[in-house]
């Protein structure tokens, strides 16, 4: 028999129409993988990678010895931040329906990321978020109302007007400036954490990036850069199955684990249910008590799905079926941590009615304020003058000379 | 003062920067424990430790990527690309990151990155490791380039360009490393100790970011260069007996409109010579401002002298390379338009 080579082209479980199927999904029991003390080698922590680690089992009740040390009031708090998130994009979402913004990305499904990581990090780590990371900025006190007022680049805008919606950052906050290039803040996280080495403080650093974006040149430079000094850093990558229209596979996650790329260069990788709040503040915990005793980086998969389209221009059911996120094996982040807390006898069915409501009132007082200093279409509008600034530490000649060129020009057609 | 070619000028700069700012660090390839491949960092990883001057994974991308990171985290970095033949990997973090930082986030967030790069061509380096790739960083908006001429300017300027809060994308022309080049190749290699930009202070100064200088004068005609071409155009100058403005832009971005424009209104005419490829080169723009700023004061249209439109060759790199020859023909056209 003649053997031939053969082009291997990935192809998701399931298409529009077809009942989906997570098979593919490798799963293990709640409480089911042992957690390694934090001084373990990489490969003694190898087993992470492969197994998925999970703290809530299908009763929500927290299971094995990755149960985290969190109080009843943490995570209630974090139930809150969650709700928030999810309520805030619904807020914005319709916002760009109704045309008040030109774009909006929710984290719908992923929350459980954002909020779990966050809380488990200190004010003084330096986070390098990427699109859907809202719920950072949220978790970090940044105010609803200027997060909005940077979708409607408005005259309260914290980027003048020069960034789409969900660019953020938030300099007190220590959370970098999103970028709209995937990939390019990890290796920013990485000298980051050098610097911080290099400074002998012991704050670390965090980023992150989705499944698709690990086939980037950026996600292997930091890698490598991060094995190499041993920086202080916590690299995730957000797997929600899906980087717009092409599943997971097209990234390469097929065969293996995104949290196992890091083996290669000695970096250990954890795979943990994305979707388990309370397993991936545990995770989370972990590795940053690791990098903190100068164990150096710590690669997280977080495994979860995302619940809306990519982005407000995209449409999902053009390429996946509707029902796949119903049929996610790992559910939602939000009514896992409910039924856990509902469980613990810490929190209610009518408790958690009142929350959504009261945070859905918390979430349009903040729209109300926010477009009381412009929208797209509706002034106060920015100063044109101000998009010559910032270019340089100080405006250069050339530059002053094009402002007032504009303004004259806008002068004489006013 | 002392006696210093552009190598042991670039060192110093280093050493002087990295011993009056403890935030100053060194990052690239082959830069610490050896001292770089053209020995601008040597003894500086002795001097002051491995954590100041680190050696890099072979990844340019990696370099200037963690080093905006680094910058993000209150150091003052300095990267070293080994060829700016090499920098292509990187030019996403220069383009989408470096450049943008300050002005996608309103101003609060900066990274103070220098990038040095040896660049140009003359030491059969091939296309690997000849371009002059300044262009590219001129169109960018957010990030200064420079190339300095003479050991004198580049340590002025690396050091200007290390403290300036504004990225900096440091050009060092590598065939006037050790000694000015007229663009003969036969002739023996001049040292910089016979040139009297070979004599340094040994301490801090620094030359602003910005300012052309003009290295000679004359009132017939202009010509704008920078990098190594400032030593062929010299040469080219006196052999062709004719008294010029010879001007080194020395930083493109920002470019001194003022002092070319002063130089070309007196003189009416202008030469414009760089080593890199003419179209789309640096000189398309010098050409279009010197158009608009002096049009009236014209007498020829300028000429503009640079590389040939193809890669850079091994075999046939005194062809490309435009040296005397080709500026001198420039200089008779111009001189003879009517």
């Amino acid at each position: 028999m003649t053997s031939k080579s053969r082009l291997h082209i990935p192809r998701p479980s399931a298409r529009p129409g077809e009942a989906p199927d997570f098979s593919y999904l490798s799963l293990s029991e709640a409480g089911a993988v042992s957690r390694p003390a934090t001084s373990a080698t990489a490969s003694e922590a190898e087993y992470l990678a492969q197994n998925l680690v999970r703290v809530m089992d299908d009763d929500g009740i927290a299971q094995g010895d990755w149960i985290p040390d969190l109080s009843p009031e943490q995570k209630v708090e974090a139930l809150r931040l969650m709700l928030l998130t999810r309520e805030y994009d619904n807020r914005l979402q319709r916002a760009q329906r109704q045309g008040k913004i030109s774009f909006y990305m929710q984290s719908l499904g992923e929350e459980a990321v954002s909020i779990g990581q966050g809380m488990a990090l200190e004010a003084g780590d330096m986070l390098f978020p990427a699109y859907r990371n809202q719920g950072l900025f949220i978790l970090r006190n940044t105010s609803l109302v200027d997060l909005m007022c940077q979708c409607l680049s408005n005259t309260r805008d914290m980027c003048k007007g020069r960034q789409m919606p969900v660019m953020y950052h938030n300099r007190k906050g220590n959370l970098f400036s999103v970028s709209g290039n995937l990939a390019t803040q990890y290796p920013h996280a990485v000298g980051w954490a050098m610097a911080s080495a290099i400074k002998g403080e012991d704050h670390i650093a965090a980023s992150w990036v989705g499944d698709g974006s690990t086939a980037e040149a950026d996600f292997h430079y930091a890698l490598t850069f991060a094995a190499v000094y041993q920086a202080p850093v916590i690299l995730n990558v957000v797997n929600n199955q899906w980087a717009i229209s092409t599943f997971q596979g097209f990234a390469g996650g097929e065969r293996r684990p995104f949290a196992a790329r890091g083996q290669g260069l000695g970096i250990p990788g954890i795979r943990v249910d994305g979707n388990d709040l309370l397993a991936v503040y545990a995770v989370t915990q972990w590795a940053a008590k690791r990098a903190r005793e100068g164990g150096g980086p710590t690669l997280i998969e977080h495994v979860t799905y995302r619940g809306g389209a990519h982005s407000t221009s995209d449409d999902p059911t053009r390429y996946r079926p509707k029902d796949e996120w119903q049929a996610f094996p790992l559910g939602d982040p939000v009514e896992r941590l409910k039924k856990h807390l509902v469980n613990e006898g810490h929190w209610s069915d009518e408790q958690h009615e009142a929350l959504k409501e009261q945070l859905k009132e918390t979430v349009m007082a903040a729209w109300k304020e926010a477009i009381s200093y412009g929208t797209m279409t509706e002034g106060p509008m920015l100063d044109v003058s101000i998009m010559f600034d910032d270019v340089y530490e100080e405006v250069p000649q050339q530059l002053k000379d094009q402002c007032e060129e504009l303004i004259a020009l806008k002068g004489t057609l006013s | 003062m002392s006696q210093m070619n552009m190598i042991q000028a670039i060192n110093s700069a280093l050493d002087v920067v990295m011993e009056k700012d403890p935030t100053v660090i060194i990052l690239g390839e082959d830069v610490g424990y050896f001292g770089g491949v053209f020995r601008c960092t040597d003894g500086l990883q002795a001097k002051y430790g491995e954590h100041r001057v680190i050696d890099a994974p072979i990844a340019e991308g990696g370099i200037i990527g963690s080093a905006i990171g680094i910058g993000v985290n209150g150091l003052r970095p300095v990267a070293e690309i080994q060829f700016a033949d090499y920098i292509y990997p990187g030019l996403d973090q220069i383009i989408s990151e470096l450049a943008r930082l300050r002005y996608r986030s309103g101003g609060e967030y900066f990274s103070p990155v220098t990038i040095r790069a040896p660049c140009g061509g003359g030491i059969r380096g091939g296309q690997t490791h000849s371009q002059s790739p300044e262009a590219l960083f001129t169109h960018l908006s957010g990030v200064k380039t420079v190339m300095p001429s003479s050991p004198y300017d580049a340590k002025g300027l690396l050091i200007s360009a290390i403290e300036s809060n504004d990225p900096v994308i440091f050009f060092e022309p590598k065939r006037i490393y050790n000694g000015p080049f007229d663009g003969d190749p036969n002739k023996p290699a001049t040292p910089w100790s016979k040139h009297p930009a070979g004599e340094v202070p040994d301490g801090y100064y620094s030359i602003p970011l910005g300012e052309a200088a003009v290295v000679e004068e004359g009132d017939e005609l202009s010509i704008i260069t920078y990098g190594t071409m400032v030593h062929v155009a010299q040469a080219a100058v006196r052999n062709a007996g004719v008294k010029a403005d010879i001007i080194d832009v020395r930083t493109l971005v920002p470019l001194d409109v003022e002092t070319l424009t002063r130089s070309v209104k007196k003189t009416g005419r202008c030469l414009i010579a760089h080593e890199a490829s003419r179209f789309s080169g640096y000189g398309a723009e010098l050409s279009a401002t010197i158009q608009e700023e002096c049009f009236w004061h014209l007498e020829a249209p300028i000429e503009r002298v640079a590389g040939w439109e193809t890669p850079y060759p091994h075999a046939f790199e005194w062809d490309y390379f435009p040296g005397q020859d080709r500026i001198l023909a420039g200089i008779r056209s111009i001189m003879e338009a009517v």
